[in-house]
């Protein structure tokens, strides 16, 4: 089975992240830079399932060159190939342009499966597995807490807000996974050492076909107006419990209608 | 006036909250027109909050699948009536309808918007709300998300004219297949996105018997239960649950934390809360900078007589 991982780098996300004044795009030198944490349970899915099945794990990001080093993570984890997509032209690249790049690099490509995390823990649209999965024309099995695969049958857990949906697809197809899907192995030191001999093609626009103008900040179809810090809140009031906190609160909801 | 679109968020022809809500914010952008997929069309409650038209797609099948025929049905929708926007719940669900149509229709997409404009441009929060962000569909018909509780629901009577559409879902909308729908929800409480009022247990809790006292609470107020994600992880209490950068985003009149210390991982999920009240033991936990009132105590002694309180005061 042939399973690609689409991986993505971002600030730290226990850090606080602050957006670009120049351009409105994310500050990356804000914060410390790490594999999006929910793309660590895409890459441990992916290996279970190359581990239970047989096949090879490619994974695949599009950023800047320091996004090398979230493939590299992948890799130690245990992936067995990397593919990186780094263009200057590629700052700035809305959601939109983001699936029309992974999904012309993936058309070229045999894959059985394709996973992600099911959102980036910067941006936290969780939309560009699904518009991945419309522009390959493949089933869109995403937010899957389950997958297993039975033969050419891709079958999920789809969390829902009631519990979940149990939802099934032929092969090939796209799959996003929540952190319940899984627990991520931390690389070894053997995986370390062998993640440095594995192969990583790197592509700029023109390598991997793309068409300059739909990716890049210019060509997004969607315009930051204006952004600001959010005022503080105002400071509240904080009392100790002295065995009546209850009762303090209850008084506090009562005041303010909730009660 | 230019037609807004709101897709209806219904479960088994029941409507969602936040449909009512959606349909009020679109009266100040347009003409609202709901739209219905699946049977069991529910006209008359649609235009109490200000439906023109609905349009509906009815049928069955259309539910079978995940996301996409949702999606075809909107398009079809898009290209018949041009709208000037497409509004749509900002859940799971929803985005991804939304980032499938924008793909579809070669337009903008705006997700998580708390506001949206007169002249459309979304306002959103990001970063765990410690970022405010205006912004606007440059390109096709815009599409936004919008958040639960972004407003509140304002009854004004429409005609609600029906107006049915046949929809076949494109042969690669069909590929998942939804064999079962399991439902693992606690019954009676409301569902935790949508909620008025959320009460949340963290760490402090100390193990799954502890969340009966945040229930407890919960209930007395009519509220959702949430979970932080050491909760969850812990496995005290179900996933789906979870609060935070991970887990929901839920945006309350009023959220109640209980032995949650307040790490980014769980403020990125309930800091844009209206009003927020804190129960913790450590003075220092960072979740007492965005309380509006907060006691400093064990929440198995505090949250315990709260609750006797609010039954008390409600009787």
């Amino acid at each position: 089975m042939k399973i690609v991982v689409c991986i993505k780098q971002v600030p730290d996300s226990w850090a606080d992240k602050k957006l670009a004044p120049a351009d409105s795009t994310l500050d990356r030198a804000s914060a410390d830079r790490v594999l999006n944490e929910l793309d660590e349970y895409a890459v441990e899915a992916a290996l279970q399932l190359a581990e239970t099945h047989g096949g090879d794990v490619t994974v695949l990001t599009m950023g800047p060159d320091e996004a090398s080093e979230a493939i590299r993570r992948a890799l130690s984890m245990g992936a067995d190939a990397g593919i990186h997509l780094v263009d200057d032209a590629l700052h700035g690249t809305d959601a939109i342009g983001t699936s029309y790049a992974l999904a012309t690099i993936l058309a070229a490509r045999e894959f059985d499966l394709v996973i992600f995390g099911s959102e980036s823990t910067d941006a936290r649209m969780s939309v560009v597995p699904a518009m991945v999965a419309e522009r390959l024309g493949l089933p869109q099995l995403t937010f899957a807490g389950k997958v297993e695969v039975d033969g050419t049958t891709a079958r999920i857990q789809r969390v829902t807000d009631y519990g979940y949906d149990e939802v099934e697809a032929t092969l090939p197809a796209v799959v996003s996974v929540v952190e319940k899907a899984n627990e991520p192995r931390y690389p070894s030191f053997k995986g370390i050492m062998a993640a440095k001999k594995k192969p990583v093609e790197t592509l700029s626009l023109a390598d991997a076909g793309l068409d300059v103008g739909q990716v890049g900040l210019g060509q997004s179809w969607s315009l930051v107006d204006s952004f600001a810090a959010r005022p503080p809140r105002e400071k509240g009031t904080v009392v100790d419990d002295g065995g009546n906190g209850g009762v303090a609160i209850a008084e506090y909801l009562s005041a303010q209608k909730f009660i | 006036m230019a037609e807004i679109l709101v897709l209806v968020d219904h479960v088994d022809g029941s409507i969602k909250k936040v449909t009512l809500e959606l349909l009020t914010l679109a009266r100040g952008l347009g003409v609202p027109v709901a739209v219905w997929v699946g049977p069991g069309v529910d006209t008359a409650a649609l235009a109490e909050y200000g439906a023109e038209t609905v349009v509906v797609a009815d049928s069955a099948d259309l539910l079978n699948h995940p996301v996409a025929p949702k999606t075809d049905v909107l398009a079809a929708v898009v290209a018949e009536r041009a709208p000037a926007a497409v509004l749509i719940a900002s859940t799971a669900e929803g985005k991804e309808i939304a980032a499938r149509l924008a793909v579809r229709i070669g337009s903008g997409i705006i997700t998580d918007a708390v506001d949206v404009d007169a002249d459309l441009v979304a306002t959103q929060s990001v970063f765990g709300g410690a970022t405010v962000v205006r912004s606007k569909v440059s390109h096709g018909v815009p599409i936004v998300t919008v958040r639960p509780n972004a407003t509140s629901p304002e009854a004004s009577a429409a005609s609600g004219t029906r107006v049915d559409i046949s929809v076949t879902p494109a042969a690669s909308s069909t590929g998942a297949r939804i064999t079962n729908r399991v439902v693992a929800t606690k019954g009676g409480r409301p569902e935790l996105t949508e909620a008025s009022i959320v009460v949340s247990g963290g760490r402090g809790v100390g193990g799954a018997e502890g969340f009966a006292v945040i229930e407890g609470l919960a209930d007395s107020l009519g509220a959702a239960v949430g979970a932080s994600r050491a909760a969850t992880d812990a496995g005290w209490y179900p996933h789906q649950f979870q609060v935070g950068q991970t887990g929901k985003t839920v945006s309350p009149q009023l959220y109640v934390a209980n032995g949650i210390s307040g790490a980014i991982q769980h403020r990125a999920g309930m800091q844009t809360s209206k009003t927020i009240v804190v129960v913790n033991k450590d003075p220092e936990a960072p979740i007492f900078e965005l309380a509006d009132f907060g006691v400093v105590g064990d929440l198995f002694a505090v949250v315990p007589q709260l609750t006797e309180q609010v039954n008390s005061r409600k009787g």
